[in-house]
């Protein structure tokens, strides 16, 4: 009895919707990364999953390049974090708009 | 058994991601985070991708969620997005937006053909990973090495130097 590949393939849909409602709603910066986090998970689930579909192993290289990429983005994205908090003493992203029109 | 490992799999890794999203305070996400990254790991290991697997527990979970949490800790953010946000009626927008987001992927994959192919020996393992790693995917590998160095340098640049505040602190203090 295996679990059909649509299984995993819903369960990262629903992961990656997670992580875009967290985008929309949440205003702390740290939350925002995190949620970003879930989608990139999200997306690595679906192609871990095809991978074993069609028993190819692109996909889980694709994976591997996702999470350089994902500790890259994080360790830049936050040190610009505490930059802003250094300066503006707040990490709430309605707080940081000196680009406001 | 892999229905009873997929099904605790999934369970959690939900309820973590609605932890992340709906915690009031960013240490409980950063620790729902945690969940969805190891039970994202044993769905891994059902998909015959051990090497992820283990890449996941030690990159994701181990070096990716403590960075969040030395930053939390660094940031002490306290009682987080208490005040009124200034764009209104975001969750009256995005809880539908979401689920059509949701029905629009889920039609997408539904029904794709599931039928999985016979698996060569040693398919997932680290061998046969960094075989490919080190083979076809070479270049990459290479410019992804780049990529880190930029992000080594990044961090060191914007951690070292101490900017001017732009406004008054109500704590005072420069030793951050």
């Amino acid at each position: 009895m295996t679990v059909p590949a649509s299984a995993y393939l819903l369960l990262s849909a629903a992961l990656f919707t997670l992580g875009t409602v967290g985008v929309l709603v949440r205003r702390t910066a740290l939350i925002l990364f995190m949620s970003i986090e879930l989608m990139l998970n999200a997306v690595n689930l679906a192609f871990v999953t095809l991978s074993r579909v069609h028993a190819n192993l692109d996909g889980q290289l694709a994976v591997f390049f996702v999470l350089v990429v994902a500790a890259v983005e994080v360790v830049v994205g936050l040190s610009i974090l505490v930059h802003i908090f250094r300066s503006r003493d707040t990490v709430d992203v309605d707080e940081v708009d000196l680009l406001r029109g | 058994m892999e229905v009873f490992l997929f099904a605790v799999g999934a369970a959690l890794s939900l309820a973590g991601g609605l932890g992340v999203v709906a915690a009031r305070q960013p240490v409980h996400s950063a620790l729902s985070l945690l969940v969805v990254l190891g039970s994202l790991a044993i769905l891994y290991l059902t998909l015959a991708a051990e090497f992820l697997a283990v890449l996941q527990v030690i990159v994701y979970a181990g070096a990716i969620v403590v960075l969040f949490l030395f930053v939390i800790m660094l940031l002490h953010t306290r009682t987080p997005e208490s005040r009124p946000s200034r764009v209104g009626g975001q969750w009256a927008l995005a809880v539908p937006l979401g689920l059509a987001l949701w029905a629009g992927l889920s039609a997408a994959v539904w029904g794709l053909p599931g039928a999985r192919r016979d698996l060569p020996q040693g398919f997932g393992t680290t061998e046969s990973v960094g075989r490919e790693l080190f083979g076809k995917f070479l270049l990459p590998f290479e410019v992804a090495s780049l990529l880190l160095l930029v992000g080594i340098v990044a961090a060191v640049v914007l951690g070292s130097s101490p900017t001017t505040p732009a406004g008054p602190r109500p704590g005072g203090g420069d030793q951050a």
